[in-house]
C-alpha cells in the first residue's frame, strides 16, 4: 500500500513540470526545498528527540557554500550540492558535540542562538561574504532545471533517509528519543549517535539551503536566512507531525504554498493581510491537529482498519 | 512525542557559591570601574537601563516557562502590540501615565484571553503550544502593520530629556526612569508572588498542578492570570523601549532575542536569575561595544549568544538553574 502511494507520488512529481507554468514550477521547487529541510529536522527532532530551532543556520551555511564555490572557484552548480552536504555535515557534527551537554529547551534555545547569529556573520565579514547585498553564483539556472534537480535531490535524500531510519541506526535514534538512559544501558553510544544525527540533519538542511540560493536567482543574502526561516521549518515539521515520514510532504506543501495562498486572500485587502492569514492558519491547524497531519493520518488509518475489520466480521 | 513529555525532576535549588562569587566580583569590578572612569560609569548606567528592559521581558518568559514549560515566542510581539495600544490612547488625548496604566490593564486581559483561547486547548502538547506562539508572532506582526503601518511612530517622552551631571558623569533622566520603572514592576511582581494568597496559589499551580488542584486552587485560572501578568511585564518592557527605539512593528524582535539569552543565562526557572541575567547582559554588551573595537553593532547579537553558549556549556541549566536529576 505504502509503495503504491510512493510510486504514484513519484509519477506525479515527474510528470508535473509538463503541466505547470514557470512560476508554478518555481513554487514546486520551494516545496521540494522545504521537504528536504523538514525531513532533515525530523531526523533530529522527530526521531532522535533533540530539538533544534536553528536549521535556518545550516541552510545559510549550505547556501553560502554553494555561492562561494560557484562565485570564487567556478565549481559546477550540481557539484556544489554534495560539497554543501559534506560541509554542513561537518558543521552539524561540530555543533552536535557541545550540544551533547544540553537537553530539552536549553538545547532548543542554543540552536536558536545559532539561527540568530549565523545570518549576522555576512554583515560583519562583508569582504568575503558580500555583506547585506549578498553574493551571486556565476550563472543562474532555468525553472525546469531547478525543478528537476531539486526534486531529484529530494528523492535521493528521502530514500537515503528512509534506509537510514529503518535500519540499525534508526533504531538507535528512536531508542535515544524514547529514553536516553535505556538506550545507553543497551549499548547505544549516545555521543556517537547524537552527533551523527546532528550531522545528517544539518547536511539535509545544507542541501536545502543550496537549492534555496539557486531558487532565488543564485543570490545568497543574509536576510533570506533570518530567524523566520528557522521558524518556518519548525512550523513545517510540527504541521507534518514529528516522527513520521508521511507527514513531511504535507508539511512541505503547507510551508511552501501557504504564503502564496494567504497572499491571494482578499480578506484585508492590503499587502500585510498575508501575515495575518498565514499566522491565523498556523494557529488554527495546531489547535485542530496538535499532533500534526501525521496524527491525523494515524487516526484515519486506524479507523480505516477497524472499518475493514468490522466489515469482514459482518460478512 | 515522548521526548517532550514533562520530566518532573528532583529539586536542588538556587545559585551555587562560585556563581555568587563571580557575580559579586563582577559587581565590584563595575563599581571600581565607574569610580575611576566617567565614560565607564555612563556606559554602565545606560547598560543597566537597557538590561532592565531585557530583564523584564526575560521575567515574562520565565513566568510562562515555569507555569507551562513552553517558550513564548509571541512575548515580544505582544509587548509591541500593547505599546501601540498605549500610543493609540495618547492619540485619543489621554495623558502618558494614564494611558500607561490603562495599557497595563489591557495587556493583562489580552494575555489571559490568549491563554484561554489559544493555549489552553492544547496545553498538554509542548511543541503545539510553541508553534501556536510562533503563529501568534506572525499574526500580531501582520495585524499591527495593517492597523498602524510599518513606519516609525513617536510618543511623548515620558521622562523628558533632562540630563543630570554628577562629578563629570552625565546621566540621562530617561535611563534612570527606565531603570526605576522596570525594577519597580519586578519588585511589585515579587511581592505579589511572595506575600499574597494569589501568589501562593499561582506558585502552587505552576510547580505541582495536580496537588494544587486537590487543595482547591483553580489551576487553569492561575495559568491564565500568569499569562496576563507576563503580558503586563511585556507591556512595561515595550513602553520603556519606546523612548529609545520608537514605535515600529519590529521594535521588540531583537529585544526578545536578548531576553531569551537573559532568561537562559539566569536558568529559565529562576525569576531573580532572569532579571540579573538581563542586567548583566545589558551592561556587558554596552561595555564591550565601548571598549572592544572588533565588537561592532552587527556582532551584538552573536556576542550575546556566544556568552549564552559559553555559560550553558559550563552550567547546562544556566546560572541559577536547578540541576536536573532524572529518574527512570
Amino acid at each position: 500500500m505504502k509503495y503504491v502511494v510512493v510510486a504514484i507520488a513519484a509519477a506525479v512529481v515527474a510528470l508535473l513540470p509538463f503541466g505547470l507554468s514557470g512560476y508554478h514550477q518555481g513554487l514546486a521547487v520551494y516545496v521540494a526545498i522545504y521537504f528536504i529541510a523538514i525531513f532533515g529536522l525530523n531526523i533530529l527532532t522527530g526521531y532522535t528527540g533533540q530539538i533544534s530551532i536553528g536549521h535556518g543556520a545550516f541552510m545559510a551555511i549550505g547556501g553560502y557554500a554553494t555561492v562561494i564555490l560557484s562565485h570564487d572557484h567556478h565549481v559546477n552548480l550540481i557539484a556544489t550540492l554534495p560539497l554543501a552536504f559534506a560541509i554542513t555535515f561537518a558543521c552539524g557534527v561540530l555543533v552536535g558535540i557541545p550540544a551533547l551537554r544540553l537537553s530539552g529547551v536549553y538545547l532548543a534555545l542554543a540552536t536558536f542562538a545559532l539561527a540568530v547569529s549565523v545570518p549576522q556573520l555576512p554583515l560583519k565579514f562583508s569582504k568575503y561574504l558580500g555583506g547585506s547585498n549578498g553574493l551571486q553564483t556565476d550563472h543562474s539556472v532555468s525553472h525546469l532545471w531547478l525543478y528537476g534537480v531539486s526534486w531529484s535531490c529530494a528523492a535521493i535524500l528521502f530514500v537515503a533517509g528512509w534506509l537510514l531510519l529503518r535500519g540499525r541506526i534508526g533504531r538507535a535514534f528512536r531508542a535515544i528519543r524514547d529514553s536516553e538512559l535505556a538506550a545507553a544501558s543497551s549499548g547505544v553510544s549516545l555521543p556517537i549517535y547524537k552527533t551523527f544525527a546532528f550531522g545528517v540533519s544539518a547536511a539535509f538542511a545544507g542541501v536545502a539551503g543550496s537549492l534555496f540560493v539557486l531558487a532565488t536567482n543564485g543570490y545568497a543574502q543574509p536576510n533570506e536566512f533570518g530567524v523566520l526561516l528557522s521558524l518556518k521549518i519548525l512550523i513545517g515539521a510540527a504541521v507534518a507531525g514529528l516522527g513520521s515520514l508521511w507527514g513531511v510532504a504535507i508539511g512541505a506543501v503547507f510551508i511552501g504554498l501557504l504564503p502564496e495562498i494567504s497572499a491571494s486572500v482578499p480578506l484585508i485587502g492590503s499587502s500585510h493581510g498575508e501575515d495575518v492569514v498565514f499566522g491565523l492558519i498556523v494557529i488554527l491547524v495546531m489547535l485542530l491537529l496538535p499532533n500534526g497531519f501525521a496524527g491525523l493520518l494515524r487516526r484515519v488509518d486506524s479507523s480505516f482498519k477497524t472499518a475493514i475489520k468490522s466489515d469482514s466480521q459482518a460478512s | 512525542m515522548v521526548a517532550f513529555a514533562k520530566q518532573k525532576s528532583a529539586v536542588t535549588t538556587g545559585a551555587s557559591l562560585p556563581v555568587l562569587l563571580a557575580l559579586a566580583a563582577a559587581a565590584a569590578f563595575l563599581v571600581v570601574g565607574s569610580i575611576s572612569s566617567s565614560i565607564f560609569a555612563q556606559q554602565t548606567v545606560a547598560g543597566l537601563a537597557q538590561g532592565a528592559i531585557f530583564g523584564s521581558l526575560a521575567l515574562a518568559l520565565v513566568l510562562i516557562y515555569r507555569a507551562t514549560e513552553v517558550i513564548n515566542f509571541a512575548q515580544g510581539e505582544l509587548a509591541m502590540a500593547t505599546t501601540y495600544i498605549a500610543y493609540q490612547l495618547t492619540l485619543w488625548g489621554l495623558s502618558y501615565w494614564l494611558s500607561f496604566f490603562l495599557t497595563l490593564l489591557i495587556a493583562f486581559v489580552l494575555g489571559a484571553v490568549v491563554q484561554v483561547v489559544f493555549i489552553r486547548p492544547i496545553q498538554h502538547s509542548v511543541i503545539a503550544v510553541v508553534i501556536v506562539t510562533v503563529g501568534m508572532f506572525i499574526l500580531i506582526d501582520g495585524l499591527v502593520t495593517w492597523k498602524w503601518g510599518a513606519d516609525l511612530k513617536f510618543m511623548k517622552a515620558p521622562f523628558g530629556n533632562t540630563v543630570y551631571h554628577a562629578g563629570g558623569v552625565a546621566f540621562s533622566r530617561q535611563d534612570i526612569g527606565v531603570l526605576l520603572v522596570s525594577i519597580l514592576s519586578v519588585i511589585l511582581l515579587w511581592v505579589l508572588f511572595q506575600f499574597t494568597k494569589l501568589g501562593l496559589a499561582m506558585r502552587a499551580a505552576a510547580l505541582r498542578p495536580a496537588a494544587a488542584a486537590l487543595v482547591g486552587v483553580r489551576v487553569n485560572w492561575m495559568l491564565a492570570i500568569g499569562w496576563g501578568l507576563a503580558a503586563v511585564l511585556g507591556a512595561v518592557a515595550g513602553l520603556m523601549t519606546e523612548p529609545t527605539q520608537f514605535l515600529q512593528p519590529t521594535m521588540m524582535q531583537a529585544i526578545l532575542l536578548y531576553a531569551f539569552a537573559a532568561a537562559v543565562l539566569g536558568g529559565l526557572e529562576s525569576p531573580a536569575g532572569a532579571v540579573i541575567g538581563g542586567l548583566a547582559l545589558g551592561v556587558f554588551l554596552n561595555l564591550i561595544g565601548q571598549y572592544v573595537g572588533f565588537a561592532t553593532s552587527e556582532l551584538r547579537l552573536p556576542i550575546a549568544f556566544a556568552v549564552l553558549l559559553i555559560v550553558l556549556l559550563i552550567k547546562p541549566t544556566g546560572l541559577f538553574g536547578r540541576r536536573q536529576v532524572r529518574r527512570v
